[in-house]
């Protein structure tokens, strides 16, 4: 049990120190042209990656799974112009039904 | 009240039913680990799932509270360069950017991007508070009635968090740079994914975007 209160002190610190330190470290001072070409690349870089992240982790690793089919159901939606709502609905449902049967 | 925090609010709204879904997972699986006080605290105080689910899936499987703080650690490193990237836009003291801070998530930061490296700080704000609600609320169902909900796997919910991010994902695949980033990005990540604990490959993808470096160079 103190393990888990440990935890989650150290977390709740550690979590607020680390979105903290980012902002904090630059003061208001304006990035220079060259460093905001970089962050403003932040974005899809992470995306792409948590999109790969939460769509393939597993505690092994890789798996391929249902969330597999969503994402590609997910992906045909965006470019058929869907909105996000139902992008997300329609990956839901292709999961959920590829889950069901198999 | 501004458009700008509007605009936030309306994009975190979108949000609530898979928010409200990875809440109750987190419920659900941390009641019988963490218990129901220190299950719900921790998703007030730390509010940040990826960190969350790390830190239960050590403790979980018998690892010890240092293990646990690494592995949440890890997926919190992230919010090192995304706060760098951030900083320059919140205004007013250190003490209330600090503060401000705590409303960097990752859907968030992409609703508060401008596109051109700079953030709307009301967009941010007001992205994340419905997500805030959401997530906690989501943990207390879960937490209280995790026995009756059967499983929220079973209703795809877990493959709406990458579909709602390849959407964010989609909006920004403007010109060839962010294509070729966002395919760097999913490529490290891939790589390393096999060899590293949990965390390392979506902080190692951030390096792809340093191409900005080169091509506007």
């Amino acid at each position: 049990m103190t393990a888990v209160w440990i935890t989650l002190a150290v977390l709740t610190v550690g979590t607020f120190a680390s979105k903290a330190a980012g902002t904090l470290v630059l003061g208001s001072r304006e990035l220079n042209p060259r460093a905001l070409s970089v962050t403003a690349l932040l974005a899809p870089a992470l995306l792409s990656a948590l999109v790969v992240y939460e769509t393939f982790g597993s505690r092994d690793g890789i798996t391929v799974d249902p969330r597999a089919a969503g994402l590609a159901a997910a992906i045909a939606a965006i470019l058929a112009k869907a909105p996000m709502f139902v992008v997300m609905l329609i990956a839901a449902a292709v999961a959920a039904a590829v889950r069901a049967f198999t | 009240m501004t458009d700008e925090f509007h605009a936030g609010v309306k994009a975190g709204v979108s949000l609530i039913l898979p928010t409200l879904a990875g809440g109750i997972s987190f419920g659900v699986l941390a009641e019988p680990v963490l218990g129901a006080a220190a299950s719900i605290v921790m998703s007030i105080t730390v509010f940040s799932g990826a960190a969350q689910f790390a830190a239960l899936t050590v403790l979980a499987t018998g690892g010890g509270a240092l293990a646990a703080i690494i592995a949440g650690m890890l997926l919190n490193a992230r919010w090192l360069p995304m706060g760098l990237a951030l900083g320059p836009s919140l205004r007013g003291s250190r003490a209330r950017r600090a503060v401000e801070s705590v409303a960097l998530v990752d859907a968030s930061f992409v609703v508060a991007s401008n596109g051109d490296g700079t953030f709307s700080r009301d967009r941010l704000i007001g992205s994340t508070l419905p997500q805030f609600a959401a997530w906690n609320l989501g943990t207390v169902i879960g937490v209280l009635g995790g026995s009756f909900l059967g499983d929220p796997e079973a209703l795809g919910l877990d493959a709406m968090f990458p579909a709602f991010f390849a959407c964010l994902l989609f909006d920004l695949l403007k010109d060839r740079t962010s294509v070729v980033t966002a395919a760097l990005g999913a490529l490290i990540a891939f790589v390393l994914m096999p060899f590293t604990p949990a965390g390392v490959p979506v902080v190692a993808a951030a390096c792809a975007a340093l191409i900005g470096l080169r091509a506007r160079a």
